[in-house]
C-alpha cells in the first residue's frame, strides 16, 4: 500500500497552507487520519499512548448497530410482503429493504458529513468522528415511511443546533440523533407517528409490493395506547418482526449490539443496565397497580425501548458521566419512560422523550454527586 | 504493625526493554551540567560566572524567590559555560570537571542528636534543600513553609522505572540516616510496595499493594494524610533522602544515583552509577538500536524527550542527568511508521486498555515496543469514566481537568487541585481517548493557582 502513501504525501503540500487547495484542508486531513494512522508524536506529557481513539470508538459502535440495521432492512422487505399478503424469498425481502433504506442513509450521511466537514474548515478544525454514529441511527430510528427530504432537514437541524453551535462532539447537551428524531416528531407529526408510516408502500425495481393509498398498520404500541391489545406476539416482538422504527424491532439483533458494546466497554453497563432496571420496576408497579394491563416485559420488548437503553442513553457526552450518576440517569430515563407511555395516551411512545429529559438532567445529577465529593473534603479541611 | 493499602484502580504498561539488576561501570564524561529545569518552580539566579572555580557542594544557583535555598554543583572543577535561552532564562550551569574530586567539607554530623532546625541548616548549607519537594503545586520547596508530614514513596512503578530496592543495596546506611533527619523536621511516612522488602526505622513504614500509579508520592499522601486547603506536605524522592544520609554521614555532597537505561530500543538494558547532571552521552552512547528513537529523561509516561544533538555539536542543556532523573529510557519514535486504517484493524501489536483491541486476549506477560505517537487526533472530552480507572484518588479527575480548563479557581480547589501533581495523571493522559496534554493542563493549572495564592 506505500504507493497509497507516497500519493497522500505528494499531494499533501496543496492542501497545507499557502496550497492552492487549502481551503479543503479538513476534509483531506479527515480521509488522511481515515486511511493511516496519524504519525504525529506527542510534544508534552507522556512519551506512549494507549492505542485507542474516538475513531476506534466510534468505529465499534457503527460496527455494534450492523445487526439491528441488517434486520431493520430485512423486516422492511417483511412487512411489506406481510402488508401485500406476498410470500417472498428472504434475500427478496432483504433486498427491497436494502434499497429503501439506502437512499435514506447516504442522504443522513451526505447532509451530516457535508456540514460536519464545512464546519471544521471554517474553524479550522480537525473533523470529528461523532457524526458516524449519529449518522446510521437517525434513519434507524424513524419510521420507514419518513421521506428523505424530512431526513435531510432533520439532520441539518440536529447537527448545527444539537452540536455544532455548542462546540461539536463531545460539548453537545442533547443526543444529536434524539434531536432529529424529536425535530420530526413535534414539526412533521404525520410523516413520524400515526398508522401509514410503518410500512413501505412502494414497490422500487420490481421488488416488493406497491400497497393501496389508504393502507394503514398500527405498531403494537400503538395498538396499545388505544386500549387494545397488540396484535403482534411476544415472539415476534423479541425477533422484531413487527412494524416500527426501523433499526428498533429486533431485540434480539439490539441485544448482539449491546454484548459488543459492553465486551469492548465503550457502552457503560450501569447505564444499560438501570434503564432497564427502571423500566421494567415501573412498568411492573403500574401494572401491579391496576393502570396498565401491559406485562413489564412487554414495555421492554415493544418500541423503542431496548434500542434507546442500548445505543442512545450511553452516549457517554450526553449521560451522566459520574459512575454513581450513570445508576440515577439510567433509572430516570427508564421509570420516565414507562410512565409517558402509561400516563399520556397522546404519546405511545415515551422512549425518545425520557432520554432527551435525561440528557437535560444529566448534568444536575452529576453536579449533586460531585458536590458530595466536594463537601467531604470541606468537611475533612474544616477537622 | 505496618499500615497497608489496597489500590483497587491503576493499569501497569508492560513495555519491553526492561533493566536487568547489573551495573554498567561508566566512563563518567568531563562536563557536568545542573539544570534549573529539573527543580519544579525554581526561579533561577546563577552565582557563579564563567571560569570560576567551585568544588563539589559549592552553589551554582539559587531559588530567586528564597535566596537561602541553593542549588549545588556535583562536581568540582571549572565553570565552564552559564548557558541561556530565551529572555536570558537559565538552562543550565556547566562545569569542567577536574580529575581529583575536590569536595566541601560540612562536617560529619549526628543526625540523632539534632533537632529539626539543625537539619534544615545543614541542608540548606549543602544546597540539598531544593530536592525537597511540596504539595500543594508540586514544586521544589522552600524552608518558610511548615509541613505536617514528609512523604517518601521508596516505590518506583511508573513502566521501566528504576527499581529502588537495587539502588538502595549498599546505601541502606546512608538512606537510614535521611530518614531519621527527615524525620527531625516532620512526622515522615515512607511508602514502599507489597513485594519489596524494605525496612526503616524513626518513620512510619506504609506498605501499598496496587496497579501503578500505587507509587506516586501524591496518591500515598491521598491515602495517608491528604492535603487540606493552608496544609503543605513534602515529598522527597528517594535517592534524595540517600543524598541527605552521605552529607551527615560523610559531610560531603555527594549526588551519585543509579540510573537504569531501559526501552525496547535498548540493546542490553541495565543499571549505572552516574551523578546529577552527568552528560547521558556517556550511558546511551552505542547502547541502542535504529537512529530514529526517542531519549527520554525518565520514564516513558513522565520524562521529557531529550533534544538531539545541535549542528554546532554542543550538547543540549536537556542531555544531562535530572537531579530527579532514576532512569532514562529509550523507545521507538514512531513518526515513520505507516499503520493503515487504524480505525478497524486488529493492531495486535498495539497496546490498549479499551477491548476494542485484542491486548487483552494476549495475557498480561506479553510486553510492548510502544512508540511516540499520539495515535489519535485531539478531542473533547467523549467517554465517561476513563480517568477514573487509573486514577486512585479520591478525586473527580475528569471534573478537576475541566476546573483548570475553565480556570474556575474556586472550583479546583474544591476538587482537591491541592492534593494532585502533574504525574498523578500520566496513566490518564495514556489511556484517554481524546489525546489531550493532561500533565500539561495541570502543570499550567497548578502554575497558575501558585502565582494567584502568593
Amino acid at each position: 500500500m506505500s504507493f497509497l502513501r507516497n500519493y497522500l504525501n505528494k499531494i499533501k503540500p496543496n492542501f497545507e497552507e499557502g496550497g492552492k487547495l487549502h481551503s479543503l484542508r479538513s476534509v483531506f486531513d479527515g480521509f488522511e487520519t481515515f486511511l493511516y494512522v496519524p504519525n504525529t508524536t506527542s510534544k508534552s506529557g507522556t512519551n506512549i499512548h494507549d492505542a485507542i481513539d474516538s475513531k476506534r470508538i466510534m468505529s465499534m459502535v457503527v460496527i455494534a448497530l450492523l445487526p439491528a440495521l441488517l434486520f431493520g432492512m430485512y423486516n422492511i422487505g417483511y412487512q411489506n410482503y406481510a402488508a401485500a399478503h406476498q410470500t417472498g424469498t428472504l434475500l427478496e425481502m432483504f433486498a427491497y429493504g436494502f434499497l429503501v433504506m439506502l437512499p435514506k442513509l447516504l442522504v443522513s450521511y451526505v447532509v451530516g458529513l457535508g456540514i460536519e466537514f464545512a464546519w471544521a474548515q471554517w474553524k479550522g478544525e480537525e473533523i470529528q468522528e461523532g457524526y458516524l454514529v449519529s449518522g446510521i441511527i437517525i434513519p434507524m430510528i424513524l419510521p420507514v415511511g419518513c421521506p428523505l427530504w424530512c431526513i435531510a432537514i432533520a439532520v441539518a437541524f440536529a447537527v448545527i443546533f444539537g452540536k455544532e453551535i455548542f462546540g461539536g462532539t463531545g460539548m453537545n447537551i442533547f443526543n444529536v440523533a434524539l434531536l432529529a428524531r424529536a425535530f420530526l416528531f413535534f414539526s412533521y407529526p404525520t410523516k413520524m407517528s400515526g398508522d401509514s408510516v410503518w410500512v413501505a408502500t412502494d414497490s422500487i425495481f420490481g421488488l416488493g409490493n406497491t400497497l393501496p393509498d389508504a393502507f394503514t398498520c398500527a405498531t403494537p404500541l400503538g395498538q396499545m395506547a388505544q386500549g387494545s391489545a397488540p396484535s403482534a406476539s411476544l415472539f415476534d416482538s423479541i425477533v422484531g418482526l413487527i412494524p416500527g422504527s426501523i433499526g428498533e424491532t429486533s431485540v434480539i439483533a439490539i441485544a448482539i449490539g449491546a454484548v459488543i458494546l459492553l465486551w469492548t466497554g465503550i457502552a457503560s453497563w450501569k447505564t444499560m443496565l438501570s434503564v432497564f432496571l427502571g423500566g421494567g420496576v415501573m412498568a411492573a408497579i403500574f401494572q401491579a397497580t391496576g393502570q396498565t394491563p401491559v406485562e413489564w416485559y412487554e414495555h421492554i420488548v415493544l418500541g423503542g425501548f431496548c434500542f434507546g437503553a442500548v445505543f442512545m442513553a450511553t452516549d457517554p457526552v450526553t449521560s451522566a458521566r459520574t459512575e454513581t450518576g450513570k445508576w440515577i440517569y439510567g433509572i430516570l430515563i427508564g421509570a420516565l419512560a414507562v410512565i409517558i407511555r402509561v400516563m399520556n395516551p397522546g404519546y405511545p411512545e415515551g422512549m425518545m422523550l425520557a432520554i432527551l429529559f435525561g440528557n437535560m438532567m444529566a448534568p444536575a445529577i452529576d453536579f449533586y454527586v460531585v458536590e458530595a465529593n466536594i463537601s467531604k473534603r470541606m468537611k475533612r479541611a474544616k477537622k | 504493625m505496618t499500615k497497608f493499602v489496597r489500590l483497587s484502580r491503576g493499569l501497569d504498561i508492560n513495555l519491553a526493554g526492561k533493566a536487568e539488576k547489573t551495573k554498567r561501570v561508566l566512563m563518567p564524561g568531563e562536563v557536568f551540567a545542573l539544570t534549573p529545569s529539573s527543580f519544579e518552580g525554581v526561579k533561577p539566579k546563577v552565582m557563579v560566572k564563567e571560569g570560576d572555580r567551585v568544588k563539589a557542594g559549592d552553589v551554582l544557583f539559587i531559588n530567586k524567590d528564597y535566596p537561602e535555598v541553593g542549588f549545588s554543583s556535583p562536581v568540582s572543577g571549572e565553570v565552564c559555560l552559564v548557558e541561556r535561552g530565551d529572555r536570558r532564562k537559565l538552562l543550565s550551569v556547566r562545569v569542567k570537571a577536574d580529575a581529583n574530586q575536590e569536595f566541601v567539607d560540612f562536617g560529619v554530623k549526628n543526625v540523632k542528636e539534632m533537632t529539626g532546625d539543625d537539619v534544615e541548616k545543614s541542608l540548606l548549607e549543602a544546597g540539598l534543600f531544593g530536592y525537597i519537594n511540596q504539595l500543594p503545586y508540586a514544586v521544589s520547596t522552600n524552608p518558610q513553609t511548615k509541613p505536617k508530614a514528609i512523604f517518601v514513596s521508596a516505590l518506583r512503578d511508573m513502566p521501566l522505572a528504576g527499581d529502588f530496592e537495587f539502588e538502595l543495596e549498599g546505601q541502606e546506611k546512608d538512606f537510614q540516616t535521611g530518614l531519621t533527619a527527615l524525620s527531625k523536621m516532620a512526622k515522615t511516612y515512607l511508602g514502599v510496595g507489597d513485594k519489596q522488602n524494605i525496612s526503616a526505622a524513626d518513620v512510619e513504614v506504609v506498605t501499598f499493594k496496587g496497579k501503578c500509579p500505587a507509587g506516586n508520592v501524591g496518591v500515598q499522601v491521598n491515602h495517608i494524610d491528604p492535603v487540606n486547603k493552608g496544609e503543605v506536605v513534602w515529598t522527597v524522592d528517594p535517592t534524595a533522602v540517600i543524598f541527605f544520609g552521605r552529607l551527615f554521614n560523610s559531610g560531603r555532597v555527594d549526588l551519585r544515583r543509579t540510573v537504569a537505561l531501559a526501552g525496547s530500543e535498548v540493546t542490553s538494558p541495565c543499571y549505572a552509577d552516574m551523578l546529577v547532571g552527568q552528560d547521558i552521552e556517556t550511558l546511551v552512547a552505542g547502547a541502542y538500536r535504529g537512529d530514529n528513537v526517542r531519549i527520554i529523561m525518565g520514564n516513558p509516561l513522565t520524562g521529557k524527550p531529550v533534544e538531539k544533538t545541535a549542528d554546532t555539536g554542543a550538547a543540549s542543556y536537556s542531555r544531562f542527568l535530572g537531579a530527579h532523573t532514576s532512569e532514562v529510557t529509550i523507545i521507538p519514535e514512531g513518526n515513520d511508521a505507516d499503520e493503515l486504517a487504524g480505525w478497524i484493524m486488529p493492531r495486535l501489536k498495539q497496546f490498549s486498555v479499551s477491548r476494542s483491541y485484542f491486548s487483552w486476549l494476549l495475557g498480561k506477560n506479553r510486553e510492548y515496543r510502544l512508540d511516540a505517537r499520539v495515535k489519535g487526533g485531539e478531542r473533547h472530552m467523549i467517554m465517561s469514566g476513563e480517568y477514573d480507572k487509573v486514577f486512585p484518588m479520591d478525586i473527580y479527575a475528569e471534573y478537576l481537568i475541566k476546573a483548570i480548563i475553565a480556570g474556575d479557581i474556586d472550583k479546583q480547589e474544591q476538587l482537591g487541585i491541592y492534593e494532585v501533581s502533574p504525574e498523578d495523571f500520566a496513566l490518564a493522559e495514556f489511556v484517554d481517548s481524546s489525546k489531550l496534554e493532561l500533565q500539561h493542563i495541570v502543570r499550567q493549572g497548578l502554575d497558575i493557582l501558585r502565582k494567584e495564592n502568593s
